[in-house]
């Protein structure tokens, strides 16, 4: 059967299962737009390029598969750039087909050319310039398998015009050994033996604590992990990256860790005797100052990605394993700590004393950025999914929405992308058309991409979008409030403008506002009550208000500043 | 006034070296996903040398000689490794390699110098490749301290143009021979 590039590529993302892509066309791309018309697989067509691969990646973090997202060349290809690093940073399964000048044309600074494969090179897990039609099959397999084995990651396929244009004899391959990957082998051998060690170190141990991260979610792991943390009764604190794989009812959760971690996670690390990372890496915004960090613990990291030991911290045991494996492997070697009833003791009193707190506003009527986050987690159905953007409404929402269930929480994490949260909830609501997605965001993230609410009127992603409106980019005037002698600069954004509400019903959506707490439940109510609209509801919230616990960036997690009402006064 | 540009601190091989030699496909940018990741990670690379490997198209050999001061081994390692193209790292430790390296040089002779550079071609076990009338081109296949040691010697003439190729390196059958 001969087929052109074009939809030779096409066939291609049926054959891997793809059911639904995210892009915006343009002329090195076209040959291939023509053939998904008579495809199976979904288009959604985007409003910027950006907001296609935050979709794909909201897709893929809500069920595990990988996103996909396909983009003309130049400034489509550039304008993908900001998702695909925020996937590498994430560990994220990405696919982006980013379409090219013809091959000739290639190195003559072409229209629309730019050299998109050294762009991203440093930023995804693999990419490939197809140089040949009949490679097509060969290429789109392997970007799948890279993208979705070992430690997941972005693969980009670079598609030049003409090769599109091209015929092809169609074939598929049948098995690995057809994808010609000579340097990838992703299969791993578990080494008894550092289990074995890891398991001794485990039954010396009278302090530990699980230190999950990503991996775990990335790894399936999470009925496991309760499980075996019920067996062991060791405490467990979940990363910004993990939140959900651990339930945060379970008595046994301490939170979550880091520069605006709970007191009692970031305590229980610092002086733990076992560190037991679970698919953590150490990030500079856990660990703060590094030779403070955990000073007196052992470690055992367990990673799929050997890279990951020894880079921040020495291991003690290294266990290069999926999360899955290296936990059912520890359970078979009955891995059993000391009578942690002491160590609890510790840590509940810890608990039991710096809870998660915020203050009352001057105006018992006014509304608190947590009790929006918390009301509205209180008026939402199990399994809803939630995303935000980066600030101080990212730490609200990882603290004060109670996370039960793996693959809940879409949120950017290494990158710190503003603008992550309004297209990755329209992608988590692509791929979960059955459950509610909230998208918590700021007015300065909301600002970056909200374009895409269009997408999602047109396309019929209804999602909920709650803005914490304080008119400020409230983490850096966090930050220069506290370290720059309240010296603010460049961070007012003014509450009004833009209108919100307007802006929201320009776009197909219901536009809600709420400065009460009366209004609050009212619009929460009303949002919950739509489900064939999206609705962005603009709360008001005041600009004062600081995220707690905090580590100041550089400082050891053993000076972690509580909230203002929990200082001790003596 | 302006300070002069920082050229980086330039000495000899590193004491801290080690040898990579790594087998990679011989894919359009593959070299340059090598150099890009050592540049990205902050990791030195002090001399690289590239050819088609073991007879097959498919592959390159590139040795890379690290400077394993700047990070350590097992995470240069570990993060080439993970690049798709890499197929196999071989790392030799400095004590285990037979290290050698080409130099080539010209340099402008007169009846005045020309015994002179003579006498250290001859004292190097360098060889002459080419000769003109005021110049002549020396060869040099040796171990990385000899062509130091040569290229210290010629330091003192006046002309030199002078090119090295960057070491390639085996394991050493013997472990025990002096380098
Ligand atoms: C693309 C991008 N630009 C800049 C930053 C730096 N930054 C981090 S948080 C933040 C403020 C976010 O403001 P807003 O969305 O209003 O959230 P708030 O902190 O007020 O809740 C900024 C500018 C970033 N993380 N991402
Ligand atoms: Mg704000």
């Amino acid at each position: 059967m001969k087929l052109t590039g074009a939809q030779a590529l096409i066939k291609s993302l049926e054959q891997e299962g793809v059911e639904i892509i995210f892009g915006l066309p343009g002329g090195a791309i076209l040959p291939v737009y023509d053939p998904i018309r008579d495809s199976s697989i979904r288009h959604v067509l985007v409003r910027h390029e950006q907001g296609a691969g935050h979709m794909a990646e909201g897709y893929a973090l809500a069920t595990g598969k990988p996103g996909v997202a396909m983009v003309t060349s130049g400034p489509g290809a550039t304008n993908i750039v900001t998702p695909i690093a925020n996937a590498h940073m994430d560990s994220t399964p990405l696919v982006v087909i980013t379409g090219q000048v013809a091959s000739a044309s290639i190195g003559t600074d072409a229209f629309q050319e730019c050299d998109i494969t050294g762009i991203t090179m440093g930023i995804t897990k693999h990419n490939f310039l197809i140089t040949h039609a009949d490679e097509i099959p060969r290429v789109v397999a392997s970007a799948f398998y890279i993208a979705t084995t070992g430690r997941p990651g972005p693969v980009l396929i670079d598609f030049p015009k003409d090769i599109a244009q091209s015929e092809m004899e169609w074939w598929y391959p049948e098995s690995i050994e057809e994808y010609d990957l000579l340097g990838y082998k992703p299969e791993i051998i578990l080494d008894q033996s550092s289990i074995d060690e890891a398991v001794a170190l485990i039954s010396q141990a009278e302090r530990p604590v699980l230190y999950v991260g990503g991996g775990t979610l990335k790894s399936n792991a999470s009925q496991q992990l309760i499980a075996f943390a019920e067996r062991t009764k060791m405490p467990v604190v979940t990363t910004l990256m993990a939140r959900g794989a651990f339930p945060d009812s379970h008595p046994q959760h301490l939170g979550m860790p880091g520069m605006h971690g709970t007191y009692s996670a970031v305590t229980a690390i610092q002086k733990s005797d076992l560190l037991i990372s679970l698919g953590a890496r150490f990030d500079d915004r856990v660990t703060g100052k590094i030779s403070a960090f955990a000073a007196g613990a052992k470690i055992i990291h367990v990673d799929i990605d050997p890279a990951e030991f020894n880079k921040v911290k020495v291991a003690t045991v290294a266990v290069r394993s999926d999360i899955a494996t290296a936990l059912a492997a520890f359970d078979a070697a009955k891995a059993m700590p000391k009578n942690l009833d002491p160590w609890w003791e510790v840590l509940t009193g810890w608990r039991e004393k710096y809870p998660l707190v915020y203050a009352p506003t001057d105006d018992p009527a006014l509304l608190r950025p947590q009790e929006i986050i918390e009301a509205i987690a209180a008026a939402s159905k199990p399994g809803t999914i939630v995303s935000s953007g980066v600030g101080q409404h990212q730490m609200w929402a990882s603290h004060f929405w109670k996370f039960e269930e793996p693959r809940t929480w879409i949120n950017s994490g290494g990158a710190g992308t503003m603008g992550f949260g309004v297209p990755a909830a329209i992608g988590a609501k692509a791929a979960m058309p059955d459950r509610d997605v909230w998208c918590i965001d700021g007015d300065g993230c909301f600002q970056m991409t909200a374009q895409e609410i269009v997408t999602a009127t047109s396309e019929g992603f209804p999602i909920k979008v709650a803005i914490l409106n304080n008119a400020y980019l409230g983490m850096v005037r966090q930050w220069q409030e506290m370290f720059y002698e309240e010296r603010f600069s460049e961070v007012f954004l003014d509450a009004d403008l833009p209108d919100y509400v307007k802006w929201a019903e320009s776009m197909g959506a219901v536009g809600l506002r709420a400065r009460t707490i009366e209004e609050m439940h009212e619009a929460i109510r009303q949002a919950n009550e739509i489900n064939d609209r999206t609705v962005v509801i603009d709360f008001r919230t005041p600009a004062s208000e600081k995220v707690f616990p905090m580590v100041a960036a550089g400082a050891s997690n053993d000076d972690i500043m509580v909230h203002p009402l929990q200082e001790v006064k003596n | 006034m302006a300070p002069e540009p920082f050229l980086g601190d330039v000495e000899r091989t590193p004491v801290t070296h080690h040898i990579l030699s790594v087998l990679v496909e011989n894919k359009a940018g593959v070299l340059a996903r090598i150099a890009g990741l050592f540049a990205r990670r902050g990791f030195n690379i002090y001399s690289l040398a590239v050819a088609p490997s073991e007879g097959q198209a498919r592959f390159s050999r590139v040795t890379i000689v690290v400077d394993a001061e700047s990070a350590p081994l097992e995470q240069i390692v570990g993060q080439l490794n993970k690049l798709i193209n890499v197929v196999e790292i071989k790392d030799i430790a400095p004590k285990d390699a037979l290290e050698r390296e080409l130099l080539l040089a010209t340099v402008s002779v007169d009846n005045e110098n020309r015994g002179r550079v003579l006498g250290l071609v001859e004292s190097a076990g360098a060889s002459i490749v080419d000769v003109d009338a005021d110049s002549l081109t020396l060869m040099l296949a040796g171990t990385p301290r000899a062509c130091d040691e040569l290229e210290r010697s010629l330091e003192g003439f006046a002309e030199v143009e002078l090119h090295r190729t960057g070491r390639v390196a085996l394991p050493r059958l013997t472990k025990s021979e002096e380098n």
